[in-house]
Parts: structure tokens; C-alpha cells; sequence
């Protein structure tokens, strides 16, 4: 049998005790009564703990970089006033401070399954409150949406069926159908992986198309204050393809998709 | 034999270019631009942004990682490039100073990481929530990751947001509505430090909010299920930029005497 020691309260359970808890809770469980139960379940460690490895790298990090450059890192501690936000995946494979080396202070960072950004009109949501910081109180000057390849999330959405079961992944990539569309209606003669290896790019244009939905961003690029990027990581052959939302051109053309300029591939 | 069919292909290529007979919209040319540097083998881009310092700056910070990274663990990369297999799901502040990969070391591979602003978890909604629930299921469902790590920072922008509501002065429709996620820790924190000045209540709030986040994971299913099998860690983290710490804490099942 184990305990759940309590820091605070200063009262073990028995686990045995919490799951036959969990099974009356049913599911979903009502969150007051879990949190009633559990009350302060967290326990203050230092240096004791299993997660010296980590400790390990923090100090590495603040030796190697923290203390080596102090008057930077003093400076930030001020404030920030990074000139990108960057979207990009969860993926544990694409974090844009190893790929494109953002340091400290330099990138707005969200990142979600899929990399994709919801339409105003979808109502609050995590990603949209991190625009807002950005775009009013931030003010940066650069949107990059970075997808990648072999996302899982994209995946998902390719191979979503009209009559599955509902799960969180399927609720929120949703969010993508409109690429999921044009790429069936442009790409199917393609092969899966192919035909995911589209979507994925078109997802990032149609994330692009979703960031005009916001007034206050809309407003900002009309005034040149503001730029969308759209950014494509491919880790099997180590590539890097960028393009920049043509504001004028997009909205001119009335057909609702995605004029570019600038466009450069890194190899 | 191939390098040469690669050289008549570019000799070719280039006279497509500089002709004036025709003339190639942007797309097509920035396409045959690549397909020379590709069949040249050559870096590409960075010519084209002597002009534009924000992009200058992705274009160094992609081949700095390439050269010394991606091109000096081939194998390492191979191997990723199949299938992620982290053991961590860490949620991070999407504030610009405090990426885990930074203040962690997380190599690629390591870590599945979800940032948004000050680091939140909000209770299980499949209908409100459908965002980070998704990265917290992929992260359990499909990925089988060990731990889940919420770090917190400080000088959260979000969290003094919180501390500072309702504001008459302005409004955030967006930040407003996400940061009130984190209304019992202001609560606690209001309760048992009410009388301390505010930049110490913004600490404490910022500390609280972690465990609060760590609490509202619970409230999925199936993270709830993990934790009590012995399969997944959720834990909590801190990480002080203007004294240069970092702690932290978990959930921790013991074994009874």
C-alpha cells in the first residue's frame, strides 16, 4: 500500500483509499471535491530529490550562460521587449530556442499541439490571450508560425473520421479543417505521408489567414507595424523554409488564401 | 557524371533566370533559386536579407544549429526523426525570457512543451479547454510521457494581471479571461499574505499558481489514472531570473511503514 504524504495539512492518505475515491468521482470528477481531498498535496524538496539531473542543467545553464553574460540577464529581469512571438508545436522535437536559436529576451514563445491558431471569432482561448500580450502590450513587430514536418498532430486531423469517438486532440484540431479541405481537394492523388507532409504547410497559411481575423492585428499591419511569417521545419533533411504573408496581396486577391513574399528555403 | 548533369541543370537554370524574354513571378523564382542551391549544395537566403535584421537573425540562428548541431549528430537525428519519446511534458510561461529548453538543457527530444501565458492548467472543460487538454492527453495518451513539469517564473506579466483584477482602467478580453484560471492561488494568497507588500504577493502568487495548476491536473481523467498507477510525476518548478534559482517540488507517493 503507499501514501500520498501531505505537506501541509500534515495527513497521509492511503492510495489505496484515493482510488477507490477516483471511481466514485466518476468522469469527469467534480473538481472542488478532488481538490478538497487532495488539499495541499505538494512536498518541498532541495537537492534531495530524484530530479538531480535537472538541477544539474539549471546550474550548467546559469554558470555557462546566467552568470557569464549577468548585466544581459539583469537587464531582462527588467523587462521584456522580444521582437518575435513565435507558435510552434508541442513537439519535443521543435523548440524554436534550439532551432532558429532564440536567446533569453529574444522570442514570445506559444506553443500547442499542431501549432495552430483559432479564429477571434472561436471566442478566449490559451493562444489567443497569448496574441493579445504580444501584439497590445508587447508590441511586437513579428508573427512567426512555425510547423514542422511528421507532426502528430496534423496526423490526427488527416485521419480524423466524421464518426469517432471525441477526444480533446480531435476537439482541438479541428481548429485546422480548412487545411485538411484544401489539401484533400488538391493532394489526394498523393500517398498519406505525402498528402500530411501538404497539410502541414497549408495549415500554417491557414493559421496565417485565421491571425487577420484580429482586429487589433489587422490594424497593425495596415500601419506596417507588424509582419506574419510562416515557417517550415523539416528534421529528416534538416531544412528551414520561410515565407512572409503579403497583407495587401492576401486581401486584394478575394479568393481567401495566402499571397507571399520573401520566401527563402535553408539548407 | 551526376555532379556534371547537376551542372548543366544550374547553367540551365540560371539562363531561365536572368532571361528577358520572360519574366517569372516571385514564387516561381524563389523556386528555381532553390533548386540551384540545392544542386549547388550551397546555403540559400541569407543574401536576400541584408535589408531585414529579423529575418538575418532566424537565418543565422537556423544555420548555427544546423552546422553544430543537426549536421554533428546525424545518428542522434535519424533516430529522432522517426518518433519522439520524451519523458517530460513541461508547461512553460510564454514569456520570451524563460525558455525550458534554455534554463533546462532540454535537448530536442526531451521535452513535449506547451507555453501560454503564465504557465496555466486549467481545470478539465472539454468545451472551453480543448487547447492544453490536448497537449496534456497526447502527452499521457500517445506520447507515455513520465513527468509533467509546470514552471513557473518571475515577474509574471500574467500572474500580476491576475493580482491586479478587475482593472476599471482597461480591459484585456483574452488575457483577462485565461489568467482567471488562477483566481485560487490570488485567493490563498490574498487570505494568508494580504498584509505583504505587493512584489512579495506576486511571488507567492506566482509559487501558488504552480501548485494550483498542479491540482487542476488532477482533475483529468486520465492523468489522475497515471498518477495513481505509479506512472506519471507531476511536478512543480520556479524559476527566479533576477537571483538566478531555480527550485522545485512534487507529488510524491510514498511508501507506508
Amino acid at each position: 500500500m503507499l501514501n500520498v504524504h501531505v505537506f501541509e495539512s500534515g495527513f497521509t492518505f492511503l492510495l489505496a483509499d484515493l482510488r477507490f475515491q477516483c471511481s466514485k468521482w466518476g468522469n469527469p470528477a467534480d473538481p472542488v471535491q478532488i481538490l478538497d481531498f487532495f488539499q495541499s498535496i505538494v512536498e518541498m524538496e532541495s537537492g534531495r530529490d530524484l530530479f538531480d539531473k535537472m538541477k544539474h542543467r539549471f546550474l550548467s545553464f546559469k554558470s555557462h550562460k546566467y552568470i557569464a553574460n549577468s548585466e544581459h540577464y539583469q537587464a531582462l529581469s527588467k523587462g521584456q521587449a522580444p521582437k518575435f512571438m513565435v507558435i510552434a508545436c508541442a513537439d519535443s522535437r521543435v523548440c524554436p530556442s534550439n532551432i532558429l536559436g532564440f536567446e533569453p529576451g529574444e522570442a514570445f514563445t506559444v506553443r500547442n499541439v499542431a501549432n495552430l491558431v483559432p479564429t477571434f471569432e472561436s471566442g478566449p482561448s490559451e493562444t489567443n490571450a497569448a496574441l493579445e500580450f504580444a501584439v497590445n502590450s508587447l508590441e511586437v513587430r513579428n508573427i512567426l508560425i512555425v510547423g514542422h514536418s511528421c507532426c502528430g498532430g496534423i496526423r490526427a486531423l488527416m485521419s480524423m473520421q466524421d464518426d469517432a469517438d471525441s477526444s480533446f486532440i480531435r476537439s482541438w484540431v479541428i481548429v485546422g479543417k480548412k487545411a485538411k479541405l484544401s489539401t484533400k481537394a488538391t493532394a489526394s492523388n498523393l500517398d498519406f505521408d505525402r498528402q500530411c507532409t501538404h497539410c502541414e504547410k497549408e495549415s500554417i497559411n491557414n493559421s496565417l489567414l485565421n491571425l487577420l481575423t484580429y482586429p487589433w492585428i489587422e490594424e497593425r499591419l495596415k500601419k506596417g507595424l507588424l509582419s506574419l511569417h510562416g515557417g517550415y521545419y523539416d528534421f529528416v533533411d534538416c531544412t528551414f523554409e520561410k515565407w512572409t504573408l503579403d497583407y495587401k496581396g492576401s486581401i486584394t486577391d478575394g479568393n481567401n488564401r495566402v499571397i507571399v513574399k520573401d520566401r527563402s528555403f535553408w539548407c | 557524371m551526376a555532379k556534371q548533369s547537376a551542372e548543366v541543370v544550374v547553367q540551365g537554370l540560371k539562363k531561365i533566370l536572368i532571361s528577358e524574354e520572360q519574366e517569372l513571378d516571385e514564387e516561381v523564382q524563389a523556386k528555381v533559386e532553390m533548386l540551384i542551391a540545392e544542386l549547388q549544395g550551397k546555403k540559400h537566403g541569407s543574401h536576400l536579407h541584408c535589408k531585414d535584421p529579423d529575418a538575418r537573425k532566424l537565418d543565422h540562428g537556423f544555420h548555427f544549429f544546423k552546422t553544430n548541431i543537426f549536421d554533428a549528430h546525424p545518428e542522434f537525428f535519424r533516430e529522432l526523426a522517426e518518433g519522439q519519446h520524451p519523458k517530460f511534458l513541461v508547461v512553460a510561461c510564454s514569456d520570451s525570457r524563460v525558455s525550458p529548453s534554455v534554463v533546462l538543457n532540454f535537448k530536442p527530444g526531451e521535452a513535449f512543451e506547451s507555453r501560454n501565458i503564465a504557465n496555466m492548467v486549467p481545470q478539465f472543460d472539454r468545451i472551453r479547454h480543448t487547447e492544453i487538454g490536448a497537449v496534456i492527453e497526447y502527452a499521457i495518451k500517445s506520447l507515455q510521457v513520465d513527468n509533467i513539469l509546470i514552471m513557473g517564473h518571475s515577474r509574471c506579466g500574467g500572474i500580476e494581471r491576475l493580482m491586479k483584477l478587475p482593472d476599471h482602467t482597461q480591459t484585456f478580453d483574452f488575457i483577462d479571461e485565461w489568467v482567471k484560471i488562477g483566481l485560487p492561488a490570488k485567493k490563498k494568497v490574498l487570505q494568508e499574505a494580504g498584509n505583504l507588500p505587493f512584489e512579495e504577493q506576486l511571488t507567492l502568487c506566482e509559487k501558488e499558481s504552480v501548485r494550483n495548476s498542479m491540482g487542476n491536473l488532477l482533475t483529468y481523467p486520465f492523468v489522475r489514472d497515471a498518477v495513481v498507477n505509479g506512472t506519471l510525476t507531476l511536478r512543480g518548478g520556479y524559476y527566479d531570473f533576477v537571483n538566478g534559482s531555480f527550485e522545485q517540488w512534487k507529488m510524491c507517493p510514498k511508501p507506508c511503514h
